[in-house]
């Protein structure tokens, strides 16, 4: 007989830390609150409290003459917000948004089923490193780098000269809105890098839905006389999407907020950042900026919505 | 009979690994065909064989006089009702069971009926607005079941289906598996490890061990003139005697099966053989007692009425059965 099977009921501990996980045991509530209790109070006051005072202010106004916030409630901000010069900054942000989030989408979804269907082993392990590897290096490093890559002088116009296919780019570049002087002042090349940076907050939901449907399914599907395109359609995509819709909630939220890629690589016009960035620093007009602000939440808060309602969550 | 399934020398080999070696069936229209052995015998990959999944690396497959290399699942006649059901979580099931008539492009009004035709089929009426995440697992298990045979298959594929069922409602499904076969007159192949599952409901079965198929017979032969040690040993736990205990008793053969149940502790009467030895060890199994005797270092299994109480461990004890019940094999 060993020593443990002496007692049928071992004797409490008298240490502090025995004591306390008999406690914790007895109390499991207790535990949670004192684990949850800092960061929601963290969330709660310090984060959606600064936030929720931001928007505040922007049903403030300021006044023109004197540049001083006037704290009476109004609308006179949105007003301004919906001119046509700040509307148009939020019809680009939100076309860049969509269309990078799109495309990102589109790119990630084969490297994402490739990752979760076929690599085993090293091949996994090499998949999430190729993911990652780009989210170790600085952002700004990354940026320009993307502005010498896409440079009128950069590797990319030489690799086409090198194809003889100069003439395509050019071409490109002489169309109306996307195009410009060189990629690395048009919306193609603004475009290009939020892509690339944000591809790996596409790739990895997407990969983590795909490896929860199990594989059986697509062979039901086929099993009952679905082809592939439509096994993809009604079985493979319905069950990757809330995945793919949490994917871009990350590329799309992220484009929406961001003042660094669209000011180093572009066309100098504003995206919804630069204007926040602008109205709050050089303007000092914290309202205006505070509205700016708005516009992206609405429109998550539209697009989670909506996903909802089509039931991009039903196969959660 | 037409042949619904054919597999002439057939393979499927994982790089060393044999899954399916040399294996030759043939499945007649409307059979309820059984495929038993334990895991990993390659009873599994057969019927991916025949539904598509896997392609063989060796032989040939016919289903209906047709060849099937290179056939995808989606362009077979062929429908499986998957071990673990495989239903569509993120579809109610009706849809499930409307699946496969949608993708073949039939109207909504139209599948929609022959869906819940098959799920009143399966006893499942009005279940057609759930999802299959609130189902049981035996209603998962006929769901699966409607989903296949709205398709109208010429040939249903069943892998291990009752498995996951508790052993009431498998014996439940196993009668209604074998009158629903009966009615609708498709052929059924079977996968199972049970063997009181493919005795009980297959017209032919065919034991699998190792990548091949050991014997291939109706129920009746192959549980009582066994073929292999193995197929003695795996339907129905037989007792194998070696070459020199049928030597004892006058029989030349290489290994011989007797039924636990084909033997009494009793004195031999009327020309029956025995033998004699010490009681090993007893288990109530219900209806019969599992006594255990030990004959010269050999095991031998006797099932005893209940009603005969058990002898004591260690006492001397007579069996004796008769002659034809001793049925030899020369195969090990």
């Amino acid at each position: 007989m060993t020593i443990l099977a002496e007692r049928v009921i071992l004797p409490e501990r008298r240490s502090t830390a025995g004591r306390l996980s008999d406690f914790f045991w007895r109390h499991p509530h207790v535990l949670l609150a004192l684990l949850l209790g800092p960061p929601l109070l963290w969330l709660g006051v310090v984060y959606l409290g600064s936030l929720f005072a931001l928007l505040l202010q922007s049903f403030f106004s300021i006044d023109d003459f004197s540049g001083l916030i006037n704290y009476e409630f109004t609308l006179a901000t949105y007003r301004q917000l919906l001119s046509d010069t700040h509307l148009d900054i939020i019809i680009r942000t939100v076309s860049m948004a969509a269309i990078v989030t799109f495309v990102s989408a589109l790119i990630a979804f084969p490297i994402a089923y490739y990752a979760a269907r076929y690599a085993r082993g090293k091949w996994k392990a090499l998949f999430y490193l190729a993911v990652m590897l780009p989210l170790w290096s600085s952002y700004l490093v990354k940026i320009y780098a993307w502005k010498l890559i896409l440079a009128k002088e950069g590797i990319l116009t030489w690799f086409f000269e090198k194809l003889n296919l100069l003439w395509l780019l050019e071409a490109w570049l002489t169309l109306p809105v996307v195009g410009g002087n060189s990629l690395s002042v048009s919306y193609t090349g603004t475009f290009i890098v939020f892509v690339y940076v944000w591809m790996p907050f596409m790739i990895l939901p997407i990969q983590a839905a795909l490896e929860r449907v199990p594989a059986n399914l697509i062979e039901a599907s086929w099993d009952l006389g679905g082809t592939p395109a439509q096994t993809f359609r009604y079985v493979l995509f319905p069950l990757a999407l809330p995945g793919i819709v949490a994917g871009s909630i990350f590329t799309f939220s992220l484009t929406l907020g961001d003042y660094i890629i669209p000011q180093i690589v572009g066309s100098s016009r504003l995206f919804i950042g630069q204007a926040v960035y602008a109205q709050q620093g050089t303007a000092g007009n914290i309202p205006l900026a505070a509205a700016f602000t708005v516009v992206p939440i609405v429109i998550m808060g539209a697009y989670l919505w909506m996903a909802k309602r089509m039931g991009a969550f039903d196969a959660l | 009979m037409t042949t619904a399934v054919l597999f002439d020398n057939v393979s499927r080999h994982f790089g060393i690994v044999r899954a399916v070696d040399r294996v030759n069936l043939s499945i007649a229209e409307g059979e309820f065909f059984a495929m038993l052995g334990p895991s990993g015998s390659g009873k599994t990959t057969c019927l991916r064989l025949m539904a598509g999944f896997e392609q063989p690396t060796g032989g040939h497959i016919e289903i209906f006089g047709e060849t099937a290399e290179g056939v995808p699942p989606y362009r077979r006649s062929v429908n499986t009702v998957f071990q673990d059901y495989a239903l569509f979580p993120h579809l109610s099931i009706l849809d499930n069971v409307a699946y496969g008539l949608m993708v073949k492009g039939i109207g909504r009004e139209e599948r929609r009926k022959a869906a819940e035709d098959a799920l009143a089929m399966v006893k499942l009426p009005g279940y057609g607005t759930r999802r299959p995440g609130q189902l049981s697992g035996g209603q998962r298990q006929r769901v699966a079941l409607a989903r296949a045979l709205v398709n109208k298959p010429k040939v249903l594929l069943l892998d291990e289906p009752l498995g996951a069922l508790d052993l009431k409602l498998r014996e439940q499904m196993q009668e209604e598996l074998k009158s629903l076969q009966k009615s609708l007159g498709i052929t059924f192949v079977f996968v199972t490890h049970d063997q009181g599952e493919a005795l009980s409901m297959a017209d032919r079965i065919a034991v699998f061990n190792d990548g091949r198929i050991q014997q291939l017979g109706s129920p009746e032969d192959v549980y009582n003139r066994p073929k292999t040690r193995f197929v003695a040993d795996f339907v129905g736990s037989s007792n194998v005697l070696s070459a020199d205990l049928c030597r004892r008793l006058g029989l030349k053969a290489a290994f011989a099966s007797l039924r636990p149940e084909a033997v009494a502790i009793a004195p031999p009467h009327n020309g029956a053989l025995s033998l004699s030895g010490t009681v090993a060890s007893q288990s109530f199994l219900g209806a019969t007692n599992r006594i255990v005797v030990d004959v010269e270092g050999a095991r031998i299994a006797v099932a005893s009425p209940a009603t005969q109480g058990f002898p004591p461990i260690g006492s001397a004890v007579t069996i004796s059965f008769a002659a034809r019940d001793l049925y030899p094999m020369d195969d090990a």
